[in-house]
C-alpha cells in the first residue's frame, strides 16, 4: 500500500541531485592523525618493520640460520657482520630482521582474534543486558581476577611450550578485557535515545546493532585494542623468553634475549639487541594508540 | 557502610570458586595424561588403575574438582611432583620474597610515579609535562625482563656496584635487612617499579590537572588561597585515587614478578613457577596460581573497600 | 513542485482509518507500570523488594486528529507513560487499544503498531545516530519497514525541505553539525517518515531557546494539520501546553488527576492539585496574581505513595477521608476528575454542594 505511493514520486531524480556532504567520521580521524607528527612517525616505523617482516627473506644480507663456531658472539661492527652475531654465530641483523615476523605476528594476531571475539561477547552481553549480561560478564570476571601475566603463563605453562599455545594463550587473556570495555561501552549506547528511537520504530536487534550500535562503539573497543598491542608485544616476547613460545631455531626477539641472556657479560650491547627492537615496537604501537584515542576523542 | 562491606565480600566468594575451578581446569587442559609424569615408565595397568583411583582422576570431574577445593580451603594444596614437598610449603616460602620485592617495587614507584604525574599535571602542557609523559610512555612501553638486562649490564657487568643475581649469602632462608642482602634486592626493585611507575605517573597527571581545573580551585585561588594551600587540597582529593591504582598495581606485580626473577634468580613465586613449567610440575603451577591469583582478588576487595572508606564521594550502593 | 505531491501522500492515513473519526485513535485501559528497585542479593533470595508505581492505573483515551497536552511535575509517570505507549518498555498490566485493535494482537502486531506511532525525544543529541549522516537517519525508519534505499532517501529529503532545512545542505551532514532547533527539526522529519497516525512529542521542545521553541511549535502546528496527525504532547511546560492543546491531562505520582478541553481546564481547574499547579504559573497580568497557595515540598516518593488520594498530603482541601478512600475517574460534561470533592456521597464534606465551582 505504501509502495503504490511512491511509484507517484520522482523518485529517482531525487536521488541523482548532488548535495553537500560532509567528511565522515573516520575520515576526520585520518585528517587528524595526518597532522600529528608523533602519529606519523610511529606509523612510519610501524610501516618499515612490516616491509621487512613481509620480505624479509629478501632483504637479510646473510642467512640468518648459519651458524659457526669460529664466529661466535662477535661485537657490533664486525666485519661483515654490521651487528655481530649470536652465541651460534649467527649474523644478528639478519636474525633481527626476520625475527621481526614471528614476532609482529605473534604480538598482533592474539589482540586481532580477541578483539573480534571479545567485541562479540561484549557488545552482546551490553546490548542484551539482564541475564545474559549478569552471566557473561560475572564468567568474564573470573578470568578478570587474574594479572595478565599470570594467567597468560598460568596457561601457557600447562598447554606447553609452542607458537599456537602461546598464541592461545594470549588470546584468552584479551578477551576479557576487550569484552569489559565492549560491555560497558555498549551498555551507554544502548541508553541514547537515538537506539530508543530505532527500537520504536520497529527494526529488529540484528538491524539496531548492525546500524546504531556498531558504528558507535567499534572506534572506542579499536582504540583500546590498539593499546593492548604492544602489551601483547611484550607478553608474547616474554613468554618466548621463557621458553614458552616460539622453540629454536626460528629467530624471535624475545627467544634470542632468552639465549643470549648467558652473553651479557662477554657482548652485552649485542645481547640487548633484540630488546631494543621489542621497545621500538612496542612505544610505536603505544604512541599510535594514544594519537588514535585523541583524534577519536576517545575518553579513557 | 557495613552492608555494602558484606556485600562487597558476598560478591567476591563466586568469583573465588570460580579462579579455583579455574586453576583446578589448568591440570585437565594440559597435554597427556596427569599421571604420566609420576608414573614409573613400566607401570603396569593395574597400578596404573591404582593410582587412577588414588589420586581420584576415575570419579566425575564435579566430584574431583569438590575434594580438590575442599583440601585447598584446609591449606593442603597437594605435593610437588619435583621435590616431593607439599606445595603449600614451597608456595609460602616464595610468596613472602615475591611480596617484599612487589611492595619495594610499588613503593619506589608510587613515590617517582607520584612526583612525575603531579609535576606533568600542574605545570600542564608545559615542557615539564612534555618530558613526564614521555617518561611514561617509555615505562609502559620498555619490555621489562630486558631492562633487568640492561640494569645488570650496567650496574653489575660494567660499573660493578651492585650484585648481578640471587638473594644474597645464605640463600633465600636467612634474609636480614642489611645491605649485604638489601643490595640484591636493588636492580630488580627498580626494574619491577618501572611498570606501575609509568601507569601511576599518568593517572596522578590526569587527576592534578582535573582537580585544578575543577571551580573549586579557581574559588580557593580567588579566596586568596596560598600555593601551599592548593598543594594540599590537591593530594587530598588526588590520594585516594592514586592509593587505589597503586594497591592495584602491587597486585599486578604480584602475579607478574615472573620474568623479572628469572631474570635476576630471585627466589620468589616467579622462579617457582619457572622451574615448575620447566619439570612439568602440575600440582606446583596450579598450587602457585592459586595463591597468586587469590592474593590479587583479596587485595582488589581491600583496594575497594579503602578507597570507599577514603573517598566519601563514591557512592556504592 | 513534486514535494508537495509527496507530502500530500504521506499525509493520507497509511494505516487505513478503520473505525471513523468517533473511534479514538488511542484508548488506554488500567495501564501499570512498576519497576523493580534494585535488588541486593539477600532481598533475592528472600523474595522481598520494593517497587516504583511509576505508572499505577492509568486510562485515557485520545481522539483522531487531537493534541492531547500532557502535564505534571517531573517524575509524575508523564515520560514513562509515553515509553509504554511506543512499547519500549512492557507495561506490567493494563491495554493498548490503536484504532479498535489491541496493540500486540494478531489483528495490530507491534511492529505495525510502531510504524504507525513515532516519538520525539526531549534531547535532540542524544536522538540522533552521530555516526549516521542526516538522511540515513531519517530513512532508516522507512529502509525497516522494507521501503527500498533509493526511495527512502528520497522521502527523508523531501521531510527535510517540509520541515525547513534545505536538502542540499543538509541531508548529507551529521548531528554535531547542526543547532539544537534544527536538530529537533529533523526528529521531527525523522519520525514523521514511517508516515505515522500518532506521533508522542516527549518535551520535544523543552531544551530549545524561546523563540526556536515558538518555530518549532508552529511547524508542528502546520506538519498536523497537512498529515493529519493526532499528536500526544508532553511537556513541564504549561504555557506551551495550552498553546497546542485540544484536550489536557494531568498526572500526579502515576495516576490521572484531571482530564478534559484544554480551555476549560485551564479556566475553570475542577482537581486541587490541577488549581495548585496552575497556581504555579507566572501570570503576565498583575490583576491576575496567584493568591492560592502554590505546591510547596516535593512530590511524595512513588516507591511508597500515599495511601487513599495520592495528593492528600499536600492538598489544602484535604480531610479524613481522602487518606483512606481512593478517588475514582469521575466523567461528568467531557471532563473527568479524580477527587472525592466531586465525587457525590464520596464522604468529603464539600463533596454535595461543590460540583463545578472551582
Amino acid at each position: 500500500m505504501n509502495t503504490n505511493v511512491s511509484l507517484t514520486l520522482p523518485a529517482p531524480t531525487a536521488k541523482v541531485e548532488a548535495i553537500e556532504r560532509s567528511p565522515g567520521f573516520w575520515s576526520g580521524v585520518i585528517a587528524k592523525l595526518m597532522r600529528d607528527p608523533v602519529a606519523l612517525g610511529a606509523c612510519a616505523v610501524l610501516f618499515a618493520l612490516i616491509l621487512i617482516a613481509v620480505f624479509a627473506h629478501q632483504l637479510v644480507p646473510s642467512d640468518p640460520y648459519q651458524t659457526s663456531m669460529i664466529k661466535r658472539l662477535k661485537p657490533i661492527g664486525f666485519d661483515g657482520f654490521p651487528l655481530g652475531t649470536d652465541e651460534l654465530g649467527r649474523d644478528m641483523l639478519s636474525r633481527l630482521m626476520l625475527g621481526t615476523r614471528l614476532s609482529l605476528f605473534m604480538g598482533i594476531t592474539p589482540v586481532l582474534i580477541a578483539f573480534v571475539i571479545g567485541s562479540g561477547i561484549g557488545i552482546l552481553a551490553g546490548y542484551a543486558g539482564g541475564l545474559i549480561n549478569t552471566l557473561i560478564m560475572r564468567t568474564i570476571d573470573i578470568l578478570y581476577a587474574f594479572p595478565s601475566v599470570l594467567l597468560a603463563i598460568a596457561l601457557s605453562g600447562a598447554l606447553g611450550a609452542g607458537i599456537g599455545n602461546a598464541l592461545l594463550s594470549l588470546t584468552i587473556v584479551f578477551i576479557p578485557q576487550i569484552a569489559r570495555v565492549a560491555e560497558s561501552v555498549t551498555t551507554q549506547v544502548r541508553g541514547r535515545d537515538y537506539v530508543e528511537a530505532a527500537r520504536a520504530s520497529g527494526a529488529r536487534p540484528f538491524t539496531i546493532v548492525r546500524v546504531h550500535v556498531l558504528g558507535n562503539v567499534l572506534g572506542p573497543i579499536f582504540v583500546f585494542a590498539t593499546s593492548l598491542i604492544a602489551v601483547s608485544m611484550i607478553l608474547a616476547s616474554g613468554l618466548s623468553f621463557l621458553g614458552l613460545g616460539v622453540r629454536p631455531p626460528e629467530p624471535e626477539w624475545g627467544l634470542m634475549l632468552n639465549t643470549l641472556r648467558t652473553a651479557i657479560y662477554t657482548q652485552p650491547w649485542v645481547a640487548a639487541l633484540p630488546g631494543v627492537m621489542i621497545f621500538i615496537t612496542s612505544i610505536s604501537f603505544n604512541l599510535l594508540s594514544d594519537s588514535l584515542r585523541s583524534a577519536m576523542d576517545v575518553k579513557s | 557502610m557495613i552492608f555494602y562491606l558484606l556485600r562487597r565480600i558476598v560478591y567476591t566468594i563466586p568469583i573465588m570458586i570460580g579462579v579455583a575451578f579455574f586453576c583446578f581446569l589448568l591440570v585437565h587442559i594440559s597435554p597427556g595424561d596427569p599421571l604420566v609424569s609420576i608414573l614409573p615408565p613400566d607401570a603396569s595397568i593395574e597400578l596404573q588403575k591404582q593410582l587412577m583411583r588414588l589420586y581420584g582422576f576415575d570419579r566425575p570431574w564435579y566430584e574431583q574438582f569438590a575434594t580438590w577445593f575442599w583440601r585447598a580451603l584446609n591449606g593442603d594444596l597437594g605435593t610437588s611432583i619435583a621435590s616431593g614437598r607439599p606445595v603449600a610449603t614451597e608456595v609460602m616460602r616464595a610468596v613472602g620474597n615475591t611480596l617484599m620485592l612487589s611492595c619495594m617495587a610499588t613503593l619506589i614507584g608510587f613515590l617517582f610515579g607520584g612526583l612525575f604525574g603531579f609535576v606533568a599535571g600542574y605545570f600542564r602542557d608545559s615542557w615539564v609535562d612534555r618530558v613526564a609523559s614521555a617518561f611514561s610512555v617509555l615505562g609502559v612501553s620498555v619490555p621489562h625482563y630486558w631492562l633487568g638486562m640492561v640494569l645488570v649490564i650496567i650496574f653489575s657487568s660494567w660499573l660493578m656496584w651492585l650484585p648481578a643475581t640471587g638473594a644474597g649469602p645464605g640463600g633465600s632462608g636467612e634474609w636480614a635487612w642489611d645491605w649485604a642482602h638489601i643490595q640484591f634486592m636493588v636492580l630488580p626493585a627498580i626494574t619491577m617499579s618501572v611498570i606501575p611507575m609509568g601507569i601511576i605517573a599518568r593517572t596522578v597527571r590526569a587527576l592534578v590537572a582535573d582537580i585544578l581545573a575543577q571551580e573549586f580551585v579557581v574559588g580557593l585561588r580567588a579566596k586568596g588561597l596560598t600555593d601551599l594551600g592548593i598543594f594540599l587540597h590537591v593530594v587530598k582529593n588526588a590520594a585516594p585515587t592514586a592509593l587505589a591504582v597503586m594497591g592495584l598495581q602491587l597486585g599486578y606485580l604480584l602475579g607478574g614478578s615472573i620474568l623479572i626473577e628469572t631474570v635476576f634468580s630471585w627466589p620468589g613465586t616467579g622462579f617457582l613457577l619457572n622451574s615448575a613449567i620447566f619439570q612439568r610440575d602440575l600440582p606446583l603451577l596450579q598450587g602457585t596460581i592459586l595463591v597468586l591469583a587469590t592474593f590479587f582478588v583479596v587485595l582488589n576487595l581491600l583496594v575497594d573497600v579503602l578507597q570507599t572508606t577514603l573517598d566519601p564521594r563514591i557512592q556504592r550502593s | 513542485m513534486s514535494i508537495g505531491i509527496s507530502i500530500d501522500h504521506i499525509g493520507a492515513a497509511t494505516g487505513g482509518d478503520r473505525g471513523g473519526p468517533a473511534q479514538p485513535l488511542l484508548t488506554v485501559n488500567r495501564l501499570v507500570k512498576h519497576f523493580d528497585l534494585k535488588k541486593s542479593f539477600i532481598e533475592t533470595l528472600i523474595g522481598g523488594g520494593k517497587v516504583v508505581r511509576a505508572v499505577d492505573g492509568v486510562d485515557f483515551r485520545i481522539m483522531k486528529g487531537e493534541t492531547l497536552g500532557v502535564v505534571g511535575e517531573s517524575g509524575c509517570g508523564k515520560s514513562t507513560t509515553a515509553r509504554l505507549l511506543m512499547h519500549l518498555i512492557a507495561p506490567s498490566a493494563g491495554e493498548i487499544v490503536f484504532d479498535g485493535e489491541t496493540v500486540g494482537s494478531p489483528a495490530l502486531p507491534l511492529r505495525e503498531y510502531r510504524r504507525q506511532v513515532q516519538m520525539v525525544f526531549q534531547d535532540s543529541y542524544s536522538s540522533l545516530n552521530p555516526r549516521l549522516t542526516i538522511q540515513d537517519s531519517i530513512a532508516f525508519g522507512p529502509q525497516v519497514h522494507g521501503v527500498p534505499k533509493i526511495e527512502s532517501i528520497s522521502r527523508a529529503r523531501d521531510l527535510l525541505a517540509r520541515v525547513g532545512l534545505e536538502p542540499r545542505r543538509f541531508a548529507g551532514r551529521y548531528p554535531h553539525e547542526l543547532s539544537g532547533g534544527q536538530r529537533q527539526r529533523v526528529n521531527i522529519a525523522r519520525a514523521l517518515a514511517s508516515k505515522p497516525r500518532l506521533v508522542i512529542l516527549d518535551e520535544a521542545v523543552s531544551a530549545l531557546d524561546k523563540s526556536v521553541e515558538a518555530q518549532v511549535l508552529n511547524l508542528l502546528m502546520d506538519l498536523k494539520d497537512e498529515f493529519g496527525l493526532t499528536y500526544l504532547f508532553i511537556s513541564h511546560d504549561l504555557h506551551v501546553v495550552r498553546y497546542i492543546s485540544d484536550r489536557v491531562m494531568v498526572m500526579y505520582l502515576g495516576k490521572v488527576a484531571e482530564t478534559g478541553p484544554a480551555e476549560a481546564v485551564f479556566e475553570q481547574p475542577l482537581h486541587p492539585y490541577t488549581r495548585a499547579l496552575l497556581s504555579s504559573m507566572p501570570s503576565m497580568d498583575p490583576d491576575h496574581r496567584t493568591e492560592e497557595a502554590a505546591l510547596v515540598g516535593d512530590p511524595p516518593n512513588p516507591i511508597d505513595p500515599p495511601p487513599g488520594c495520592r495528593f492528600h498530603t499536600r492538598c489544602p482541601q484535604a480531610e479524613a477521608i481522602c487518606a483512606r478512600t481512593v478517588p475514582s475517574l469521575e466523567a461528568t460534561d467531557g471532563r473527568e476528575t479524580a477527587c472525592l470533592i466531586h465525587e457525590p456521597g464520596s464522604g468529603h464534606s464539600r463533596a454535595d454542594a461543590v460540583i463545578y465551582a472551582a
